[in-house]
């Protein structure tokens, strides 16, 4: 029995270690481990918020334990009558005016911060970047540098960026939790943000505006490299020749077959497009936001691409009507665009 | 009369036949536990649905279209054909009676009221059975919801249009009756904090459902006609709809919330047998409460891009209503201080309730830093903090009312063991499900997430919160089984077996159908405390016995919501074929045909007299 106990205590406080540490989430998603600028104001609001709050929970449940400790009926007091209070005037206006106090406090540094995070000044003398939502994938366009790229946003580090966003369909809301809160991403207007992100990395993006079936998949990352990185970047970018002749004989076939069935979607190069841009496919974190970037899940999701992201615009796609991509074209396919590798600076460079 | 005779044993056709055409406020009042405890445990089974996906990263329990169809409905009923409809029932059982009234004012608009909301939960259901209910989340945020293809999101918009009409009826009626039926001498200021928060959300409701009406009109429009309201590709714009939906959403927590305050208030001044403390504080801070509450529907749109001015000023007037809602529990806690503290079911769900709730009224304070909301919102965060007060707040005054006046509506008490049985698993279970959102929103978990993937420590928060949900499944289990068991084997009890203080303890339980035999002359706030005390059984009649004037019951309420059901139907479907037309014109038929005849036909209602009445007191 005592041995029993003893497990049970150990597993609880093992799990409750876990809990701990687990605690903060994983550290380029978590909103607790601010890397940006955006976090970290947010981070410090909702400390001072909760810091207040707990006070007053402290207050609310210190009366709350005592009041029933001492107040519970007592066994043969059943019939007790108490004293009928109506009220008192001077607690009504001390529970009144503090709070009100209290309040003032979170107030005045959610206001400033609120003007703060929506600060435009800087916008013309900072990078803008263009930002489309849509079902479900991002789309970047860096109009100074005339650069079109999807799914990996790249930034330099310690810099302004403003994000200039808008959707082509349904309502999308762009969050990177641990660089900055959120911003909706609406069909009707341009909404802007800016983003400073403090340390180099690759993180984790998500849509948080309910946007359909695979809203829960409509994932992207930010990557941030430095300052020298980042303009090599934009330089490999601009540069990116899309008749470019790959090396082997599959990727080539597969540059036929793609610009028969996908090019009247997709990109290679600055032009716009109506799909994903795919100048740097090769050097992708993720295939489609979510899968993992092997050879293996390319060719599934070119093959199959309902099972992979529920209802995403691929499904229309006249090639998988006519069913006229076989798997071996798809291998082919995959091969070229695993081998489109823009520029030297990849999300590895980020460290 | 032969209706005042007590019948024994009725046919089942009968008493089916008594409960669709009733206009008796107590009998609608169990035709709404009824039904909207049916639709509780439906969007509960829908809720364990949800987390069974959730329990594990990217489970495949239901597709992602199934799981948006999921969420889209459980918020929907839960807030629509749950909570609303069990407000309403606790209003109807409780209100007139509490006023010393002998039924609403509009008792025919009550039975219809009640059938519209009926028929329109049946409506939005309808989905799921042709194969799609809406899915664009309880929200309905264009332009989702107007290109959302299938028929669920127009089942959604026509089944809460025919309900939505149901309710502001119910609300008109409430605001009439609590202005016009008071008993002898029951003053606003005399009147139970119940009676109070059921009429200024009666009064909530008559200025929030229109805005909802409107902008449900505007999304038929979009979805079957044509037009482009919230079309930005047609001169449209989708944001109108956010200002629509939460110009009625946001009082709605309130309407929901604040005969929630009423009921804990009812149950603490009874069980700490004491007067409420600071009365005409909490009247004031639940007419304000009311008041703000449609000063701050943008707080639920910081992230829409307003601006910094209406985000700062929206969040300023939302850390306002902390004020009179920390103002209501501070009340509470001095109610009990000093009192003699009796705790059973129904006073355990209300103390549960003071920390609950407090805990999601500081998490509101907290959503309401709009600086700090850009990351709470749409997150984990957020579907943590509102269950904190729509269940902390609201579903928890639904079970301290039920085991509270079920003995006044049913004349048996629910089982104590059992009831205390449910507390303990529903309120353990739903802080295991609910506290740690918190984290996993802040840990980056967006809600209306079909799946969240693995390494992204989400694991262990989720399969926690999926095995509080079972907890407070088998609590709602074990109360609908003392709900059976009480029916079957429970005591009947007398008129006042709480000990209690208002006046619809002065009557027998179940009440007469009639309510009040001579009307109670009220002389004080807890008019039957007053007479207690004083050493008198009962409350002192304000007139001689006398004839009373009761309504006829009617038909014409439940055929009119089907014609409203009907009609609906050809509006959804003209979508695809003119044809199905017709039925809108079946329907509005039948629905405009039965209004003519209740506005040719006079229905004098009869008297049952006052030599019946004398008789019926000697036997």
């Amino acid at each position: 029995m005592k041995d029993w106990m003893g497990k049970i205590r150990t597993l609880s406080l093992f799990s409750l270690m876990v809990l701990l540490l687990s605690a903060c989430g994983r550290d380029n998603l978590t909103a607790l481990v601010p890397k940006g600028y955006g976090a970290e104001e947010s981070l410090r609001i909702i400390i001072i918020t909760i810091t207040v709050m707990i006070v007053v929970f402290i207050v609310v449940m210190a009366i709350f334990v005592f009041v029933l400790l001492k107040y519970r009926q007592k066994k043969g007091q059943e019939n007790m009558v108490p004293k009928q209070t109506e009220g008192n005037k001077t607690l009504e206006i001390v529970w009144t005016v503090i709070p009100i106090l209290l309040l003032i406090v979170i107030a005045i540094p959610t206001v400033a911060t609120t003007y703060d995070l929506a600060d435009e000044s800087a916008k013309e003398d900072s990078l803008n970047i263009n930002v489309t939502g849509e079902q479900f994938w991002w789309h970047f366009e860096y109009p100074g540098e005339e650069i079109q790229t999807s799914q990996d946003l790249y930034i330099p580090v310690g810099q302004k960026v403003y994000l200039n966003m808008m959707s082509t369909d349904v309502i999308h809301s762009f969050w990177v939790p641990s660089i900055s809160g959120k911003m909706d991403v609406n069909p009707d207007n341009e909404n802007t943000m800016y983003i400073e992100a403090y340390e180099e990395g690759v993180y984790w993006g998500q849509c948080a505006e309910f946007c359909g079936d695979s809203h829960s998949l409509m994932d992207f990352r930010i990557v941030v490299v430095s300052q020298e990185e980042y303009d090599q970047w934009v330089t490999d970018m601009q540069n990116v020749d899309p008749d470019a002749v790959p090396e082997s004989t599959t990727a080539q076939e597969g540059k036929a077959l793609f610009e028969q069935s996908c090019i009247s979607c997709h990109a290679v190069g600055n032009t716009p497009s109506v799909g994903p841009n795919l100048s740097n496919f090769g050097d992708r974190t993720m295939i489609a936001g979510v899968l993992e970037h092997s050879e293996e899940e390319l060719v599934e999701w070119i093959l199959n691409p309902a099972s992979k992201k529920p209802g995403n615009g691929m499904l229309d796609a006249p090639y998988l009507q006519d069913k006229s991509v076989s798997q071996e074209d798809a291998e082919k396919i995959a091969d070229y665009l695993l081998q489109l590798k823009a520029s030297e600076i990849t999300p590895d460079s980020a460290k | 009369m032969s209706t005042m005779v007590a019948t024994n044993k009725r046919s089942f056709g009968s008493v089916l036949w008594d409960y669709l055409t009733t206009v008796d406020h107590k009998k609608i009042a169990i035709l709404y536990l009824v039904a909207g405890g049916f639709f509780f445990i439906v969007g509960g089974l829908e809720a364990m649905a949800i987390r069974w996906q959730l329990v594990t990263p990217m489970n495949d329990f239901v597709s992602a279209g199934l799981y948006n169809e999921l969420i889209t409905m459980h918020g929907t009923k839960m807030i629509f054909l749950a909570a609303m409809p069990l407000i309403f029932a606790f209003m109807n059982a409780v209100v007139p009676l509490q006023i010393g009234a002998r039924d609403v004012a509009f008792p025919f608009l009550n039975s219809l009221g009640f059938w519209l909301f009926l028929f329109g939960g049946i409506m939005l259901n309808v989905g799921w059975i042709t194969g799609g209910a809406a899915d664009a989340g309880w929200t309905a945020y264009a332009p989702l919801s107007t290109t959302s293809p299938g028929e669920g999101v127009d089942y959604y918009v026509l089944g809460l249009q025919i309900s939505g009409a149901g309710t502001l009826i119910g609300g008109i009626n409430f605001l009439v009756t609590i202005v016009n039926m008071r008993a002898p001498g029951m003053t606003y200021m005399r009147m139970p904090l119940f009676t109070w928060t059921a009429f200024v959300a009666s009064a909530l409701i008559l200025f929030a459902f229109p805005a909802l009406t409107v902008g449900l009109f505007l999304m038929m429009f979009d979805r079957l006609f044509g037009s482009g309201f919230f079309d930005p590709n047609m001169g449209g714009n989708s944001v109108i709809w956010q200002h629509l939906f939460w110009i009625f959403g946001h009082p709605e927590v309130y309407i929901l919330a604040l005969p929630a305050f009423g009921i804990f208030s009812e149950i603490i001044a009874t069980f700490s047998r004491k007067r409420l403390f600071g009365y005409s504080a909490m009247v004031f801070a639940t007419v304000l409460i009311g008041f703000l509450g449609f000063m701050v529907w943008a707080h639920h749109m910081f992230t829409v891009g307003m601006g910094p001015a209406a985000n700062s000023i929206f969040a300023v007037a939302t850390m306002a209503i902390a004020i009179p809602t920390g103002i209501k529990i501070f009340n509470w806690l001095f109610t009990l201080w000093g009192g003699n503290i009796q705790i059973n079911t129904a006073m355990l769900w209300s103390l549960g309730f003071i920390p609950t709730f407090t805990l999601g009224g500081m998490t509101g304070v907290m959503v309401a830093a709009a600086s700090a909301d850009y990351q709470f919102h749409d997150s984990y965060f957020v579907v943590a903090h509102f269950h904190y007060v729509i269940v902390g707040g609201v579903v928890f005054a639904l079970f301290a009312a039920t085991h509270y006046w079920w003995p006044k509506m049913f004349g048996k008490i629910l089982n104590e063991t059992l009831g205390k049985i449910t507390f303990w698993f529903f309120f353990i279970g739903f802080h295991m499900t609910f506290f740690i959102q918190h984290f996993l929103g802040l840990m980056g978990m967006p809600r209306r997430y079909w799946v969240y993937k693995e390494g992204q420590g989400l694991d262990l928060g989720n399969a926690i919160s999926t095995a509080g949900a079972f907890l407070m499944a088998i609590g709602t289990i074990v109360l609908l089984y003392n709900v059976i068991i009480t029916s079957v084997k429970g005591e009947k009890v007398g008129g006042d077996p709480w000990g209690a203080r208002t006046l619809e303890w002065a009557i027998p339980s179940p009440p007469p159908f009639y309510n009040f035999k001579q009307l109670p002359l009220v002389r004080g706030l807890d008019p039957l405390w007053i007479e207690k005390t004083e050493g008198r059984d009962g409350m002192t009649p304000a007139e001689p016995i006398g004839d009373i004037h009761m309504p006829n019951n009617s038909f014409l309420p439940f055929i009119m919501s089907l014609g409203f059901f009907i009609a609906g139907f050809g509006f959804i479907y003209q979508k695809y074929d003119l044809a199905w037309l017709s039925l809108v014109f079946i329907g509005m038929g039948i629905a405009l045909g039965s209004m003519l005849m209740r506005s040719v036909k006079d229905d004098l209602g009869y008297h049952i007299h006052k030599e019946d009445l004398v008789k019926e007191a000697k036997e």
